[in-house]
């Protein structure tokens, strides 16, 4: 015989007949073994095993007494109630197997317990008000998600379908809290990379609710859930803010860090009772330099802008984060769209504007076509918003010839930079650029600028290959060619690729 | 009231000239009976109404009285059906001035009686004849003529003379006399006698006349019959300089005519060659020519008004220097053939005057861009007749070969035809290797059989048979050849990308495939630029899908390096927008920053696109910031891990981490035995197999070529204003960082040369003003103006919405008037019939009342009659 009819049969003894509950070892021991098929078999039976029991009441209702002072009624639940542990045990550590199908197996056995069990509660209620709610269950489930040595992505995109429920939502938030607590404290401040990766992608996606009345669907009905905390939105952004605060006060790896600022404004801050939490991880973040301030940047200027934070010397730290690299980095656009939101406003003095014209442009010499595509109208609107900063174009009495650029570039105090001195140059270089479009925008500053400024929403994306897409779709009337014929590959006169490289 | 007004009218109308009119309008005006005022509800100022005063009285009377012009009389002729015609001569034509039309009219008269003339008429131009022969010589032989014989007064005698010999009044009468003599006669009556002697003597004179005039025309015949006799003789000949000496000496001032004639004759039949030209000769137009393009290629690459280029269907750029100097005209590089041969006359003088005046723009710098050509390519040209290697011969033919197609198409066809002689002229060697060839080729129809066609030729046979399928199926040849060398340029390409992409890269016979690739490409512009677009395309394509799956990107083959070398080779690359250069700009500004730097191969690849990028830039003098980037990289990568300070490499290379020390040599005895050499390209393909000294000294030349990009860079940007700051960091790195003196010599000398280049350039700095931008008018308060077309409409609606509601309105009003006057005719005519009834009415009434007046009468004396009877 086959040994999934030998475990229905089994299972079919232990349901229909007390005095054949002995057997239920017979369904518990294989979940212990190697082979994946046999284990998948055997959590199978036993889901339907303990499923049918809590919807029977056959388990034993409250804490676990000690001495068996019961009936036998009592001692056959208690004893019942024991294999369940077990089994509850073993499919916890079964979320640590090397087999996909198994994992997903226990993870979802363990959710059918836990929905029957919050339907079919396991703790005595006292009260009116007692959670019947499996936490501890689900604190298994949760332990098992947030493995310490690997990547459980993959098992926690397919635990994605609970967490729509509101109240499966709450507790996983309070047990990840809980998890992280317990886990960072053996480490000591040290990083651990897959578990906070794991536990990123778990809370990650995680969708609150905006409204109270959007609260509707719960795993378990229950009466009384009106008088719970889990009902209220109130309780449950509280949970969420304890549970991030929870993981960003541990260090961060870099790469999970980015990941992080990336969702931090538009994820995170919205759900929290109290934003200006976050300022300190948003502060500290912002002094790490390089991609990771540009990334806080967005977090920043949300407290900034709707929970009255002060940052003393923003627009400083902001001018030094301007360096070569921003025309290069992948957030570019992102960082451009809020350097533009910065300094949009008109009581900017001239000195800090005509900085950070200076500095831009002085960097846009080293920046890609489609970066100076964006960055000329940005520095002409700047011009727009701020007229006295005009001199940096228009300088007619000024001295005839000067022998350096009065602009201290390395200063990084914005207004001892000489800014307003200087004249953009950088501009007048690119107009000599290659790329016909950036020469033309260079031009624009030749000529007085137009009052409207001009929208460069549309051009922060903008990648090279869509410049090229743009370039070769273009029509030509006429394809002028090279009157001096050619004498072979490498055969222009004065040619370089002569003089350094040969055809063999 | 109105019965006055007519009565006024009667007395006006009989005095109808103009004047009296008006004053009797006048008169009318005045008369407070005549006039009927409109008048208006309300006043409003300023308006001007037509019809506020009428006279109807005086519009009644001029409307009947134009109806009794008009519809009267047409009622009047309903029923006749024969037509007034008037044939004169031009009588209404008024486009003709009344002289002409005299003159006209006078022409037509005289053809009318050309037929019917009197041939006794001595006056008409005509030589009489006898028998074929002219009365006029028959006279001069038979002097002696009897007064009594006809002859005498048939022939000499003219009709006047007769006429008033004999009294012939009637012969007078029919005779044509001019109108002077006429008129003189009719003046001052002259006695018989002199009447008569006057007329012989004028006669006679008259005859002389007509004698010296014809024997003139004669003689003119006669001359142009032997002149004309000679061009035939010339023609047949075809000695066009005898013919040109000819001309000299026997034409010191030519006659119009004949000019003409003799044009008329060259054009139809001979062909003159002209003299062939000396070297010298040949070597200046070809300067002017490259001086022409080269003018053109500035045009191009400044583009500063794109805008007049898109509104002319040719390629047209600016490079205007805001010196009100507009060189508009297209004088792109089409040279124009006469008589199978270029004609370069002309344009040298175009080029004169445009390089006088391209002087005063950039007069130096043109000046010596051509010079330097000039010798440059005389140095070229020396170059390659010493180059006399075993392919000499072959390469001079080819070079040959290649001039034919940069001229154009003509002389290709010319070439063509002379292929027999060309193929015995060839040396034996080539003629051995061409006798396994055949003469003529079909184009392949798709690449396979292309290359089936190139397999398992060497270099020169491959070139051969390219030559000889393009020469036999010249577009001129037949109508789908077009399409079919344009489909082999595709297949070239795709051939030249296959053989870079081999093992062994073939680079040696895409050296030489470039050829006729050029010549393909002078030939389809379009084509050509749509087949590497689209190579371009779809490299680009594979870079971008790269990069949005992975991020970064890897270094394409060889192959496409090799097609960014032949877009430079093939068009020019100083353009402003170039619809091919610049995308591979665009793609090669790509490579540059996306792609990751992780061996030494892709290192050589970033420097063979640095180079690309300079060469692309050596003439506009455009500004890469990608190119100085990469330099910096190439030069970061070549120094110890070290905590650099005072510059940052940007992406692809990174400050700390991965990849670095790529160009780090350590090995002292590398070092030393180290040669600068060309880095052969293969390598990219092979590294593997070189041994660790190569790789050292690859490295070392990559280094070298990388200061040589720099030194090359520092001049080439050395006019921007920005130059310090885009060459600071490179300047840091090449001062602080650079261990110069572990470098081996050469190396060194590399370095310095760079570094000179940097070094010595003055900073210079003038504060930027804007342009000056046009006075805007003060804002006034005048009322704005708008143009009432018709009170009391609305003016809402656009213009050309008015439009048509004035339109309609006009039509309507224009419908009313003619209902009205067709009405008004109709009651015209109506009253016109009723009085002719009742005229006609009371005729029959007067006639019947006579006729009963007449009967009673009658009755009345038969009565009287019957009574007296009685009585009786």
């Amino acid at each position: 015989t086959s040994r999934p009819a030998e475990l229905a049969a089994c299972l079919e003894a232990v349901l229909g007949n007390r005095s054949s509950a002995n057997r239920v070892f017979e369904l518990l021991e294989p979940l212990a073994v190697r082979e994946p098929e046999h284990i998948v078999s055997a959590a199978r039976a036993c889901s339907r095993l303990f499923g049918a029991l809590l919807e029977r009441r056959e388990l034993f209702v409250g804490p676990l007494p000690e001495q068996d002072a019961y009936s036998a009624q009592d001692k056959y639940r208690i004893w019942m109630r024991h294999r369940y542990r077990d089994c509850v045990g073993c499919l916890g550590e079964l979320m640590g197997h090397d087999s996909f199908q198994v994992k997903e197996l226990a993870l979802c056995t363990l959710m059918k317990f836990v929905e029957l069990e919050a339907q079919y509660p396991l703790i005595k209620i006292e009260w009116k008000g007692t959670l019947t709610f499996p936490c501890d269950l689900l604190k298994v489930v949760v332990d098992g998600l947030l493995p310490s040595k690997e990547d459980a992505s993959l098992l926690i995109s397919r635990f994605q379908e609970y967490m729509e429920y509101d109240d499966v939502r709450y507790f996983v938030m309070k047990a990840v809290t809980a998890s992280i607590a317990q886990v960072m404290q053996k480490t000591k401040e040290r990083p651990l990379p897959f578990y906070q990766q794991n536990v990123f992608s778990l809370i990650s996606p995680i969708n609150m609710p905006n409204k109270e009345s959007e609260m509707v669907k719960f795993m378990v009905k229950q009466d009384n859930r009106e008088e719970l905390k889990l009902s209220k939105l109130q309780a449950h952004r509280h949970v969420f803010e304890r549970m991030w605060l929870t993981f960003l006060k541990h260090k961060l790896p870099t790469s999970l860090y980015k990941k992080v600022l990336v969702i931090l404004h538009d994820s995170v801050l919205p759900y929290m009772n109290e934003p200006t939490l976050m300022m300190d991880f948003l502060t500290v973040a912002y002094g790490i330099g390089g991609a990771i301030s540009l990334l806080a940047l967005n977090g920043l200027f949300i407290l900034i802008h709707q929970h009255n934070l002060e940052y003393p010397d923003f627009y400083k730290k902001l001018y030094n984060l301007l360096d070569p690299s921003i025309y290069h980095v992948k957030y570019r656009g992102r960082f451009f769209h809020l350097t533009d939101l910065f300094l949009s406003s008109s009581h900017l003095p001239a000195y800090l504007v005509a900085a950070f014209i200076k500095r831009l442009s002085r960097l846009a010499l080293t920046a890609p076509p489609e970066a100076l595509l964006m960055i000329i109208p940005f520095i002409c609107n700047l011009f727009r918003r701020h007229p006295a900063c005009r001199v940096l174009v228009h300088r007619p009495g000024g001295p005839a010839d000067m022998s350096e650029d009065p602009y201290v570039m390395e200063e990084e105090e914005p207004s001892e930079s000489r800014a307003l001195e200087s004249s953009l140059w950088e501009i007048q270089s690119l107009q000599n650029h290659y790329y016909p479009d950036v020469a033309k925008a260079a031009a624009v500053l030749n000529q007085s600028l137009s009052e409207m400024e001009d929208d460069i929403s549309g051009l922060l994306e903008l990648s090279a290959y869509e410049l090229f897409d743009k370039e070769v779709k273009k029509k030509a009337v006429d394809v002028p060619l090279e009157f001096e014929p050619v004498r072979g590959l490498f055969g222009k006169k004065n040619d370089i690729f002569a003089e350094h490289f040969s055809l063999d | 009231m109105g019965k006055a007004a007519k009565r006024k009218k009667k007395v006006s109308m009989p005095s109808a000239a103009k004047g009296p009119v008006k004053s009797a309008m006048a008169v009318v005006k005045s008369n407070p009976f005549e006039v009927k005022v409109n008048r208006q509800k309300f006043d409003i100022l300023g308006r001007k109404t037509k019809n506020d005063v009428g006279l109807p009285g005086v519009s009644r009377s001029k409307a009947i009285k134009k109806r009794n012009q008009t519809l009267l009389k047409e009622y009047k002729e309903r029923e006749k059906t024969n037509v007034f015609k008037d044939k004169r001569f031009g009588e209404y034509n008024t486009k003709i001035s009344p002289e002409e039309k005299m003159i006209r009219r006078f022409t037509l008269e005289r053809q009318q009686n050309y037929g019917k003339k009197n041939i006794y008429n001595l006056n008409e131009d005509e030589e009489l004849t006898h028998y074929g022969q002219s009365l006029a010589e028959i006279e001069k032989l038979n002097d002696i003529v009897d007064s009594d014989s006809d002859t005498e007064e048939r022939g000499t005698l003219s009709a006047e003379l007769t006429a008033a010999h004999f009294g012939g009044g009637g012969g007078l009468l029919r005779k044509k006399v001019s109108s002077e003599q006429q008129a003189e006669e009719e003046e001052k009556p002259k006695s018989r006698k002199e009447l008569i002697e006057e007329m012989i003597a004028k006669s006679k004179q008259e005859k002389q006349e007509r004698q010296t005039r014809r024997e003139s025309a004669l003689e003119l015949t006669e001359k142009l019959d032997k002149d004309w006799k000679e061009i035939q003789t010339l023609i047949a000949r075809k000695t066009p300089k005898s013919e040109r000496k000819d001309k000299e000496v026997e034409k010191p001032k030519p006659d119009e005519y004949d000019m003409i004639v003799r044009e008329l004759g060259f054009e139809m039949k001979a062909k003159p060659s002209e003299r062939l030209k000396t070297e010298e000769e040949l070597a200046k137009e070809e300067q002017a020519r490259l001086q022409k393009l080269e003018a053109d290629r500035l045009r191009r690459m400044h583009g500063i008004d794109e805008e007049a280029n898109k509104k002319r269907p040719s390629h047209m750029s600016a490079d205007d220097l805001a010196d009100g100097f507009i060189l508009d005209k297209d004088d792109r590089h089409l040279l124009s053939y006469k008589d199978g041969k270029i004609n370069i006359e002309n344009e040298e003088e175009k080029e004169e005057e445009e390089g006088e005046e391209d002087d005063e723009g950039e007069g130096e710098e043109e000046d010596n861009e051509n010079e330097e050509e000039s010798q440059e390519e005389s140095a070229s040209e020396d170059e390659e007749d010493g180059a006399a290697d075993s392919h000499s011969d072959l390469e001079s033919d080819l070079e040959s070969e290649e001039e034919a197609a940069g001229n154009k198409e003509e002389k290709k066809h010319k070439a063509n035809e002379n292929e027999p002689e060309n193929v015995e002229k060839l040396d034996p060697k080539r003629e051995a290797a061409k006798s396994e060839l055949p003469y003529t080729f079909t184009v392949p129809e798709s690449y396979e059989t292309f290359k089936s066609l190139l397999a398992g030729r060497t270099i020169e046979q491959q070139l051969i048979i390219l030559e000889r399928i393009q020469k036999c199926n010249h577009p001129s040849l037949a109508v789908g050849n077009k399409a079919k060398l344009e489909k082999l340029f595709g297949f070239l390409l795709e051939y030249i990308g296959e053989l870079a992409t081999l093992d062994l890269p073939e680079l040696r016979t895409i050296d030489k495939l470039v050829l006729p690739l050029y010549n393909l490409c002078q030939m389809f512009p379009e084509a050509a630029s749509d087949s590497i677009k689209f190579i371009l395309r779809d490299a680009a394509h594979d870079l971008g899908e790269i990069i949005e799956v992975k991020g970064r990107a890897t270094f394409p083959g060889l192959d496409t390096l090799v097609y960014l070398k032949i877009v430079s080779l093939l068009f020019p690359t100083s353009d402003f927008w170039h619809p091919v250069v610049t995308p591979a700009f665009v793609y090669m500004s790509q490579l540059l920053t996306k792609c990751r730097i992780t061996t030494l191969q892709d290192v050589i690849k970033g420097l063979f696109v640095c180079c690309l990028f300079v060469e692309y830039v050596s003439l506009s003098r455009r500004f890469a910031p990608e190119l100085i980037n990469f330099l910096l990289g190439v030069l970061h990568i070549s120094l110890p891990k070290s905590q650099a300070q005072g510059y940052t490499v940007v992406h692809p290379f990174t400050q700390v981490g991965k990849n670095l020390e790529l160009l780090l040599v350590c090995d002292e005895e590398d070092l030393k035995s180290w040669e600068k050499q060309n880095v052969p390209l293969s390598i990219v393909t092979r590294l593997k197999e070189t041994s660790r000294t190569e790789i050292n000294h690859t490295r070392l030349s990559c280094l070298a070529l990388c200061f040589d990009l720099i030194k090359k860079c520092a001049a080439l940007y050395e006019s921007l204003p920005s130059f310090h700051e885009i060459m600071h960091p490179v300047k840091i790195l090449l001062t602080q960082h650079v261990p110069v003196n572990e470098y081996p010599e050469k190396l060194q000398e590399w370095y310095h040369s760079a570094l000179k280049e940097l070094e010595n350039k003055v900073k210079h700095y003038t504060p930027l003003i804007c342009e000056k931008k046009k006075p805007v008018p003060l804002k006034q308060y005048t009322p704005k103006i708008v143009k009432v077309l018709e009170f009391g409409k609305k003016q809402a609606g656009s213009k050309k919405e008015q439009e048509r509601k004035q339109l309609i309105q006009r039509h309507k009003r224009e419908l009313k008037g003619a209902i009205r006057e067709i009405r008004k005719d109709n009651q015209y005519l109506a009253r016109m019939q009723l009085s002719e009834t009742m005229e006609r009415d009371s005729a029959r009434k007067r006639k019947v009342k006579e006729l009963l007046g007449s009967l009673a009468t009658q009755e009345g004396e038969w009565k009287a009659m019957k009574r007296k009877k009685w009585k009786n």
